[in-house]
């Protein structure tokens, strides 16, 4: 009886792993490619696409080319800035939107986290013909500050969606316990309650940080500037519409996956559970 | 420390009433424990002491300022709730010197502050550990700790003891007497366990459905309870109830018919208007015995029988069909189906009328009227 039992529980492990695989198979193959052409000729590429660098067709010449001869580092710097200041502004305006919402007691509050969460469903490019008409209105074409604005209104309703939840659960007791305790609301909020919510606010990072690193369509119309692109626009460089220099193109993707792997690693440490236990019982 | 008054609070959420107007006078340096069942808002009482609830109607007052409208923070109490509610990311010396610490007490005083609010407690060797790896006891001794470094003019404890295994409870209950006597503040402690009132309080606020039953030393609410509800709800086991007939009235005196036909001479002050209406009678548990002369007895067969060792329980069924509750020597060896009598002195006796109030009674010895 319990030998049938764990044989199940043996097979449907392994049914649920077979297809966790398949799937993770199927999401990094492409970037494999990516990777592993990078490293070769531009004969390799062509003549035999799935296979690894070998000694005949390794060459670095995509990234020589890539880190000569373009700016790559002003695409580089471009993106990381833009990324990076935008999850800070979504973290701490969403932090405090979602603090508000779950925690005070106010005429439409309900409306509100409505009205907020209607951004999670409405696609923003959507909005992209008056956006556009928005940032000529303001000056601001072909400025960061445009792209991290678009961003930080992409970014926020589902930041705020995520948190307001996780605010939620956390006990009504301690912040009572804070407040008898003589700490200021501002205090509660950043010195109680951000700490017991950080592995909410690492995945909202990633959640934001990632869609925004791989975006060409506001680059394109909102920065298309030179020295305002960020890398996935500087790559386009590259694509020609007669001629694609495939090296580069495979090295410059290749080199921008590495900041954001990097972020990703830091965020992910921040992804522990049960960082509330002790607090009540 | 201070005192604290309160002057006709109400409390309604939307429509519902949750506090009738409750008046209370505390005293400094009084420990006083607001007792009642689940829902009749001793909670929410202790909740609008400590700023944590708007206040309907009334007037709150510490030191004799109102302090109706300012914030927790302003009021200068500390309260200690029934799951501890320390902050998990804080070490137990950060959860007790973080209030401090923001209120810019000088690092040399909040230091000592902490130290030796940890020294009574017995708390030095915990100091660095985070919540999470305490036990029970003595993360409720955290948040204790926590109360006692800010000094504050009023001690509130919502329930502290109720997530405690029982041994536990009995322990941290002494420590709380013993911190009580130490300090010498003023502590409101909320409550559904009727023996840590009693084992606690200098003064017991017994609350139902919003109102408050009676205010007086533990005792006092023994002896002469003024409700049903108090004689019920005070003592362990419960009372025993019966309804008797009211027959004669003298001066001082009173005869009830019981349900069995009896009549017994109880010494109670009833006015004539009351004869031939029906009363409740009640004894307690440990006044009737089997072995016992007196003026009041039942017959009934044990239903129950629940040895403690130091005494029995039994649980009688008697012919009109109520039941008693009495307890006999722990030596007794009734079984269960027995035939038992049990008597008890007509002082004894508590008497309510239809409302519940209690006749005033008269000639009490000693036994039934001991008061601290």
């Amino acid at each position: 009886m319990y030998k049938n039992i764990r044989k199940d529980d043996a097979s449907r492990a392994v049914i649920v792993h077979a297809v966790l695989l398949s799937y993770t198979l199927l999401a990094l193959y492409p970037v494999f490619l990516i990777v592993i052409n990078a490293f070769k000729t531009r004969k390799g590429i062509f003549s035999d696409p799935m296979g690894l660098p070998g000694p005949k067709t390794f060459s670095l010449e995509g990234f020589t080319k890539v880190l000569a001869k373009s700016d790559f580092e002003v695409y580089f710097f471009n993106s990381i800035s833009v990324t990076v200041i935008t999850i800070g502004i979504v973290l701490l305006l969403a932090a405090m939107a979602a603090w508000a919402i779950s925690e005070y007691e106010f005429p439409g509050n309900t409306v509100l986290a409505l009205y907020l969460a209607i951004g999670i469903m409405v696609p923003i490019r959507l909005g992209s013909v008056s956006i556009l008409g928005l940032i000529v209105d303001l000056g601001l074409v072909n400025t960061l500050t445009a792209l991290v604005l678009v961003y930080v209104a992409q970014g926020l309703p589902l930041a705020i969606f995520i948190l307001t939840e996780f605010m939620h659960q956390i006990p009504k007791d301690l912040k009572e316990a804070a407040r008898c305790d003589g700490v200021g609301e501002f205090t509660i909020f950043f010195a109680i309650i951000l700490p017991l919510i950080r592995p909410a606010v690492a995945t909202v990072a990633v959640f934001t940080m990632i869609p925004i690193w791989n975006d060409l369509w506001f680059p394109l119309i909102l920065a298309p500037g030179d020295g305002k692109q960020t890398i996935t626009l500087g790559v386009q460089q590259f694509i020609g519409q007669y001629v694609t220099d495939w090296n580069a193109v495979l090295a410059s993707l290749t080199l921008a996956i590495i900041p954001i792997l990097i972020l990703y690693l830091i965020f992910s440490r921040q992804l522990i559970r049960g960082l509330t236990s002790g607090a009540v019982k | 420390m201070a005192d604290l008054k309160l002057d006709q609070i109400r409390k309604s959420y939307g429509a519902v009433d949750v506090l009738h107007g409750v008046d209370l006078d505390v005293k400094d340096g009084e420990f006083v424990v607001f007792v009642g069942p689940s829902g009749c808002g001793k909670s929410t009482l202790l909740r609008i002491i400590a700023g944590l609830e708007d206040i309907t109607g009334g007037d709150l007052m510490i030191d004799g300022d109102i302090v109706n409208t300012k914030s927790p923070r302003d009021r200068g109490i500390a309260m200690v709730f029934q799951s501890y509610a320390l902050y998990p990311h804080m070490s137990v010396y950060k959860n007790m010197a973080f209030g401090l610490k923001l209120a810019k007490t000088n690092k040399a005083e909040l230091d000592e502050r902490v130290r030796n609010a940890a020294k009574i407690l017995q708390l030095d060797a915990l100091l660095d550990r985070r919540p999470a790896e305490l036990s029970g006891g003595q993360r409720q001794r955290v948040a204790i700790g926590r109360a006692i470094v800010r000094q504050p003019k009023v001690f509130l404890f919502d329930e502290p003891l109720s997530n405690l295994d029982a041994a536990l409870r009995v322990q941290t209950r002494i420590e709380i007497a013993k911190l009580h006597q130490k300090l010498k503040s003023t502590i409101i402690y909320v409550t559904h366990d009727q023996i840590e009132a009693m084992t606690l309080a200098d003064k017991i606020v017994v609350l139902n459905a919003g109102n408050v039953e009676q205010v007086g030393s533990p005792m006092e609410l023994y002896h002469h309870p003024k409700t049903r509800f108090v004689a019920g709800f005070i003592g362990s086991p419960a009372m025993n109830f019966t309804r008797v007939t009211i027959t004669a009235v003298e001066p001082g005196r009173v005869t009830v018919q019981t349900p069995g036909g009896k009549s017994a001479v109880l010494p109670f002050e009833v006015t004539t208007d009351h004869i031939g209406t029906e009363v409740e009678l009640g004894i307690r548990p440990e006044h009737m015995g089997l072995d016992r002369a007196g003026e009041l007895g039942v017959d009934g067969e044990v239903e129950v029988v629940e040895k403690l060792g130091d005494s029995v329980y039994l649980y009688v069924r008697l012919a009109n069909g109520d039941r008693v509750t009495l307890r006999a020597p722990g030596h007794c060896r009734i079984k269960i189906g027995e035939a038992v009598s049990a008597r008890a002195d007509a002082a004894a006796a508590h008497l309510f009328d239809r409302n519940g109030q209690a006749f005033a009674k008269l000639d009490c010895p000693e036994e039934y009227s001991a008061m601290e």
